[in-house]
């Protein structure tokens, strides 16, 4: 397999992952779609690592500092959304407007 | 002649699972939809020699992130199960967008050059990334565990009720 075909898999995880981001209204919906994006981020790492740096294995080491960081803004991203969901009695985004103009 | 056939196997699963996660309207088949696209994502790592990135995707993705979503939505979801509406009203806008995002980025993969690498891809590599884990890279690991317990405090002290 050549090295386009892996990162047009992420271009389209990608961009599969930003549509998700800017439609859904619940927010835990959003914020699966951001692990979407995180992952074609991390698919062009390891592609890039294996076709053209294979002997070392720096974008693995760095996918692995990714998933890490995902894990902890996913901890704090549903804690915020467990901390809305008690004040407005729901995650809708919509209608959490409070820090709009 | 069979990894292409695998990989558009798993490319086909990573798409469509993610198409679902995206559209589906019940929460919580968008997470178990969620969980099979991670779960063939970490196939794609094994066609890519990263066996190790692919144990840590099915360990921390699908076993810790994946399940902290769907604890999420069963604290979260008076109207599982009611037919409630999931998307906005940018959905065409959002999809237009997202489909010209997909042809930019090919596009401009497509015409660039990349220095393909003949060498063979590295055997073992659990034991190389945890030798360079403890070498080169011990700062950062350090500052991400630092990371992970400020998360972990910080999870703790915004969830918490008040007044207890």
């Amino acid at each position: 397999m050549q090295l386009m075909h892996y990162l047009s898999l992420a271009a389209i995880l990608f961009s599969i992952g930003f549509f998700g981001v800017v439609t859904r209204r619940n927010a835990i919906a959003i914020l699966m779609s951001l692990e979407l994006m995180f992952n074609a981020v991390n698919i062009n790492l390891i592609a890039f690592n294996r076709y053209v740096t294979p002997g070392d294995l720096l974008g693995q080491i760095f996918a692995i500092f990714v998933i890490v960081i995902a894990a902890a803004e996913a901890v704090v991203g549903l804690s915020i959304v467990i901390l809305i969901y008690r004040h407005w009695r729901g995650i809708d985004v919509d209608r959490i407007n409070l820090m709009k103009w | 002649m069979t990894e292409p056939l695998v990989f558009y196997l798993l490319a086909f699963l990573v798409i469509a699972s993610a198409l679902a996660v995206v559209t589906v309207r019940n929460i919580f088949h968008c997470a178990l939809f969620l969980i099979f696209c991670l779960f063939s994502i970490a196939g794609i790592y094994v066609m890519l020699f990263a066996e190790f990135v692919a144990v840590v995707q099915v360990l921390l993705y699908v076993g810790a992130v994946a399940i902290l979503m769907i604890f999420a939505i069963m604290l979260t979801s008076r109207l599982a199960g009611h037919d409630v509406q999931m998307s906005n009203e940018q959905v065409f806008i959002g999809g237009f967008l997202s489909l010209i995002m997909v042809y930019g980025l090919v596009w401009s993969l497509s015409n660039t050059f990349f220095r393909i690498s003949d060498e063979a891809p590295a055997v073992n590599t659990p034991l190389a990334i945890g030798k360079s884990l403890m070498t080169d890279f011990v700062l950062p690991f350090e500052l991400v565990s630092v990371i992970l317990l400020a998360a972990m405090i910080g999870a703790i002290v915004i969830a918490r009720r008040e007044g207890n």
